[in-house]
């Protein structure tokens, strides 16, 4: 039995906006799950001395100065985006896409 | 439905989240400026703009804010915590997540005290947490500026990355007719909480702090709370009240109609006082939250906490308590000091010498009077707190009586200068030469014969318009209780 349903693999497409055929869900579906059962024989070898692990290096605290330094100009910020107006960023219409 | 009639059938329940600015000179996570305003995308870098490659480092300085913020609120400041990541798909954050805090908040279990018609309500806070702001939108091709309907949004986004605190209440039950005010009184508290502590300018107006008010109904005697909505981005303190009472209104309607009310979030509108529903919040609900690997757990010693502990001011709770002791005020006198801003005012005027009562009244009558006509609040009037203790003490000295003084008031706030300075180019000294003074009355009397006989007869009250007829004569700058004690020795009336 798979771990990732075909369903599962549409609902993250969805948040992601990606928009999937049938087949690439198929096909993900599969991938996915195999990822996620390699994954999971991680708890195969935790024990109950063994924390869960969120960062790989041992180390808390890391903080800078409240320091200002130089920001880009904005024709640097602009320069990767798709569309800009008015020296902000244009991105297409946010609500009703899905409506 | 209306108020009453929503309360007579059911109880609400609140609850608030608010978002505070913090006033770091740096954004949470580089080094990017904070300052309101800027033309747009020009406090932008790669960190804050989420381009490949950019690792963000903490602000210490905002980590020590929300601390404080945190103890402020008798919050456990908890020894062990991380930063996660909400992922979302939209243009105010261009990384496509935010950095917040989900399951281990830095501080938690707090509670403020908060009053509301006399009545003390303890709010309980169940948690403040660390995050960062988000862009700003400008929605182009709609009507009416706003996101629905609009053909494109345009972003900019300095304000993406500022550090952002968020304070959550736990329900707020049992308020009954009082929920509206008591939201209000929190809304106030917490900002004046916040602004003791110099950690943010809590600026509604433009939008340093910001509320989410959380309203449901249920019916009196009900058990079981009802399901509620979230009515977001209320920026002002008249706004939270407002929003409150509209949403109990609203819900009152749809549930007394034999309706349900949907959980989502509602947006407030200033001009109509209404809210309308925004988007359904069941959808959004999915942020696949994790552990932002980018930024190592947070672990703040028991030292640094203590020290900031010992660090904090005296909170405004406090203050209050002490000023009223030691200036001896009625609770209702309290109360307009503090509505009207001025217990800072007041108290630096006294450390500047002067007597409290006097204080209290130059900045209670005459100084918010004329903050009211100019629109201004009090702490914005062009006159500092040392120039009122110096003006008090001219008047203390027998220099000024009250009548100069409020000339001398409105020269300083004119801009002619400092009160001495006022005081030389205006003329205005007291007469306090006898001999002159004295000259002017036997004039007076000679003037005013009738009056004159009137007191000798011994209607002493009559004096006045012989005191008033002297102050006329030297344009306010006699001591009118000076002039009637000499009127009275004249006419043998005394």
């Amino acid at each position: 039995m798979s771990a990732i349903t075909r369903d599962e693999v549409a609902h993250l497409a969805r948040l992601s906006r990606l928009a999937l055929g049938d087949d690439e869900l198929d096909h993900l579906a599969a991938q996915l799950d195999q990822i996620i059962s390699a994954v999971a024989r991680v708890q195969e070898v935790a024990a109950e001395d063994i924390p869960p692990t969120s960062h790989a290096l041992p180390l808390t605290n890391v903080y800078r100065a409240d320091e200002v330094r130089p920001s880009l100009a904005p024709e640097q910020a602009l320069a990767g985006a798709p569309a800009a107006e008015e020296q902000r960023f244009r991105v297409p219409r946010i609500l009703g896409e899905e409506a | 439905m209306k108020y009453d009639e929503a309360l007579a059938k059911y109880e609400p329940v609140l609850g608030i989240e608010t978002h505070i600015e913090l006033g770091t000179a740096s954004k949470m996570f580089c080094g990017c400026p904070t300052g309101f305003g800027a033309e747009p995308n020009t406090q932008v870098c790669p960190v804050c703009l989420g381009l490949p490659g950019a690792l963000p480092v903490t602000n210490h300085a905002a980590i020590e804010g929300i601390i404080k913020i945190g103890l402020a609120l008798n919050c456990e400041i908890v020894e062990w915590c991380r930063f996660a990541r909400k992922n979302y798909f939209y243009p105010d954050m261009p990384k496509n997540f935010q950095i917040s805090q989900y399951d281990e908040p830095l501080c938690v279990n707090g509670f403020l005290e908060v009053e509301a018609e006399g009545e003390t309500y303890r709010i309980e806070i169940e948690r403040v947490h660390m995050e960062e702001d988000t862009g700003k939108s400008l929605h182009v091709g709609g009507a009416t500026g706003r996101i629905q309907g609009a053909d494109h949004s345009l972003v900019d986004y300095n304000r993406a990355g500022i550090p952002l605190v968020e304070i959550v209440t736990k329900p707020i039950p049992a308020t009954g007719e009082k929920a509206p005010l008591v939201a209000r009184a929190y809304a106030t508290e917490l900002r004046e909480l916040v602004r003791s502590l110099g950690v943010s300018d809590v600026r509604m107006e433009e939008g340093s702090m910001r509320c989410d008010v959380n309203v449901s109904l249920m019916p009196r005697g009900a058990a079981e709370w009802g399901t509620r909505t979230e009515t977001k981005n209320v920026n002002s303190l008249r706004s939270v009240e407002r929003a409150v009472r509209s949403e109990i209104e609203r819900q009152a309607g749809v549930l007394s109609g034999g309706g349900r009310i949907v959980q989502e979030t509602r947006h407030f509108h200033e001009d109509t006082g209404r809210t309308t529903s925004g988007r359904s919040k069941e959808e959004a609900q999915d942020y696949r939250y994790f552990p932002e690997p980018d930024l190592v757990p947070m672990a703040p010693s028991r030292e640094w906490v203590a020290e900031l502990k010992a660090s904090l001011p005296e909170l405004p709770a406090a203050r209050r308590r002490r000023v009223q002791a030691e200036w001896a005020l009625s609770d209702l006198e309290l109360r307009d000091v503090v509505n009207a801003g001025a217990v800072e005012l007041i108290e630096a005027t006294v450390a500047a010498g002067a007597d409290a009562g006097a204080a209290r009244k130059w900045w209670m009558n005459e100084l918010s009077r004329r903050a009211t006509e100019q629109g201004v609040e009090l702490d914005a009037l062009p006159i500092t707190p040392e120039q009122v203790a110096r003006i008090q003490a001219m008047v203390a000295a027998g220099e000024l009586n009250d009548k100069l003084a409020r000339q001398v008031f409105e020269g300083v706030l004119a801009g002619e200068g400092a009160p001495d300075e006022v005081v030389a180019a205006r003329g205005l000294k007291v007469v306090s030469d006898e001999g002159e003074l004295s000259s002017i009355i036997d004039r007076v009397i000679a003037d005013n014969a009738a009056v004159a006989d009137k007191v000798r007869s011994g209607k002493v009250a009559a004096a006045g318009a012989l005191v008033g007829a002297v102050m006329k004569a030297t344009r306010g700058q006699a001591d009118a209780g000076r002039a009637r004690e000499l009127i009275l020795e004249k006419l043998g009336a005394s």
